[in-house]
């Protein structure tokens, strides 16, 4: 009875803040909203370096983070999230490194598997976006099978980039690219057809225009399962792709806040959004009107976190200030 | 750009939920030895060549700066001006950065001039904006011979004026050699585009059978990118002027590791003291390129 009585508190105090976010959320909606947010999970280390922690501990924090972020992002409809869990220059960190973190995202990995994970509630699809060869066989087994499991999900779309770079996902793109046409001219070559064309010099004293396109190379990118991303977030206030989606972002709002990974939460995400709502007028050349909205939503959001803050500290009394002081933890 | 009215823009810049601030104090008196670097009552000399101001350090200095100079036209409307008034106002900021560039020993300066998305603008403007450029291309190439400046083009220049286009071809490769600075001017260029030109140049080899598509790697297609008219193809800064915080498919592939500098300023605006922030940025920053830092 104790324990109950103890987490109905919590309970009562997570249902609120549940509340809180999915009223924000339908504020947010007024304006623009991103359908592809993709995140630089930057900082990991510093973090818990900056605790005293043990190596390791920071990127389990940060897994935690990320669970959370996927969890607002889910709730705000947004259907593509890309992360970039590991990067092909991070096999040049220590040995010892790259395992634990190897080892750290099998274990995720195989957490996503799971009934109740975090994917399958939101009936998200699992794809891991890199070349998987250059992982060690039990990452990859796993990946596979995440990939597989997942396969039925169609409500979302969840990106991970391992063992990811993006010129080396464009040198693979342009060699598919190459290889394909490779094929064709020789089918073409065995039917008697090609012959004639090469001849005459009709393909090839073009610059290879005509073989190529940049349709061709799209088809073969390891991201054509996404649209390309409406924001980019690194945290940890670095400014730089470091080889992540450079094909993608090229209209991609990049937003570095501070933060590092570990410390991201509900705040940023939505002035990440409010951001990218402000902007949106110049990417879509919309008219001003959808700015009147945007200051509308502004104001809305901030109206109403003040009012309700006051009614909390008015009904409680004193002790509507534990809420209040909660309220952050919980976001 | 933001069509918000000057003094909206200014105040949700500086509203709480501005996103990430990049550094705008100004640079602090260097505490130790830079080199050619002198300190006179708290400026910096100007005009003395090789000099670097207060605070920036030699060793520090970025090979090659990228630039898109964002907000000539809102500047102009800010001003009540015609636009065509913004972009002769954005030529000048671009002369003032290509002096401080030879000035400061930055080896290679891209500047992306115009954007092959750029032609959705009103055709009134690509035009005023063509004719901008060749007025003072032919101004400034005697100038840039006489300071040893080399030009190079990137982008496809087929889809301009034949007369910009001739200007443009006689003006790429003066002062090949020894030149203190490398100009590279993007016209009508696109990130994606450069990419998949280098690839149609590997399907010809592959298809001559001069190499196998198994054979395609990084080197292969960066030789084959247009920017492999430098030897210092990826810029070390990229500057981006005007508030917007986008790349606009600029020189994607060899974007991949460099240091991004967004500033509020306006490109008319943008001069010595604004390019001093944006390198003194560049210096506090730390490049791991995937690794850990020692």
């Amino acid at each position: 009875m104790e324990k109950r009585k103890g987490n109905q508190p919590t309970q009562l105090l997570e249902g609120l803040c549940s509340f809180l976010r999915a009223y924000i959320f339908s504020v947010l909606s007024i304006g623009p909203m991103p359908r592809h947010i993709a995140f630089i999970m930057d900082g990991n280390r510093r973090y818990a370096k900056n605790r005293n922690l043990e190596d390791g501990t920071g990127h389990r924090v940060g897994y935690l983070a990320l669970t959370n972020m996927l969890r607002y992002c889910y709730e705000l409809n947004v259907k593509y999230v890309t992360i970039y869990a590991f990067s092909i220059d991070n096999f040049k960190r220590r040995p010892e490194e790259v395992q634990s973190t190897m080892n750290l995202m099998q274990e995720k990995i195989e957490g996503l598997i799971q009934k109740d994970s975090i994917v399958n509630k939101h009936g998200v699809r699992v794809y891991f976006i890199g070349n998987l060869k250059l992982l060690n066989n039990s990452v990859k087994i796993s990946a596979e099978r995440a990939m597989k499991a997942t396969a039925h999900n169609s409500k979302a779309v969840l990106s991970i980039c391992m063992a990811y770079t993006s010129t080396d996902e464009i040198m693979h793109a342009i060699e598919k690219s190459c290889k394909e046409k490779q094929d064709e001219f020789r089918i073409l070559d065995m039917s008697g057809a090609g012959y004639g064309l090469i001849g005459l010099g009709g393909i090839g004293t073009d610059n290879g225009k005509s073989l190529i396109n940049l349709k061709d190379v799209e088809e073969h990118m390891y991201m054509k399962v996404a649209p390309d991303p409406d924001i980019i977030i690194r945290t940890s206030g670095e400014t730089r792709l470091s080889n992540f989606l450079l094909w993608q972002s090229s209209s991609s709002l990049l937003y570095s806040p501070r933060i590092l990974w570990p410390e991201i939460g509900f705040w940023h995400l939505v002035r990440a959004i409010l951001e990218f709502q402000r902007n949106f007028a110049y990417l879509k050349k919309k008219p001003k009107q959808s700015l009147v909205g945007l200051l509308v939503v502004n104001l809305l959001i901030s109206g109403f976190v003040l009012v309700l803050c006051f009614l909390l500290y008015r009904c409680m009394h004193g002790s509507g200030l534990i809420f209040l002081v909660s309220l952050p933890l919980m976001w | 750009m933001t069509i918000l009215p000057l003094h909206l823009h200014f105040s949700l810049a500086r509203s709480p939920l501005k996103p990430h601030s990049f550094p705008h104090a100004r640079p602090q008196v260097v505490t130790g030895p830079a080199e050619n670097s002198v300190e006179v009552n708290g400026t910096y000399p100007g005009g003395v060549s090789g000099q670097l101001p207060s605070g920036l350090r030699r060793e520090l200095m970025p090979s090659h700066v990228a630039v898109i100079m964002d907000g000539n036209r809102r500047w102009a409307r800010m001003r009540g001006l015609p636009i065509g008034s913004g972009y002769e106002a954005g030529a000048q900021a671009l002369r003032r950065i290509v002096e401080l560039c030879c000035e400061w020993g930055i080896r290679v300066l891209t500047v992306f001039v115009f954007s092959s998305d750029n032609w959705f603008r009103p055709k009134m403007e690509t035009d005023l904006l063509m004719e901008l450029f060749e007025r003072v291309l032919k101004d400034e190439l005697q100038h840039f011979e006489r300071e040893n400046v080399r030009v190079s083009l990137i982008g496809d220049t087929t889809k301009l004026p034949k007369s910009l286009q001739e200007l443009l071809a006689n003006s790429v490769g003066t002062a090949q050699k020894n030149s203190h600075l490398h100009l590279i001017m993007a016209v009508n260029y696109s990130g994606q585009n450069d990419v998949v030109q280098a690839c149609q140049k590997i399907a010809v080899k592959v298809k001559d059978g001069l190499i196998k598509p198994d054979d395609i790697n990084k080197f292969l297609v960066e030789k084959e990118l247009e920017t492999n008219c430098t030897d210092y193809p990826h810029p070390d800064l990229l500057v981006r002027t005007s508030g917007e915080l986008r790349i606009s498919n600029f020189l994607l592939w060899q974007l991949a590791y460099t240091e991004l500098y967004f500033t509020n300023s306006l490109w008319p605006d943008f001069g010595e003291d604004e390019f001093v922030e944006a390198l003194f940025s560049f210096q506090k920053r730390q490049r791991r390129y995937g690794g850990r830092n020692s």
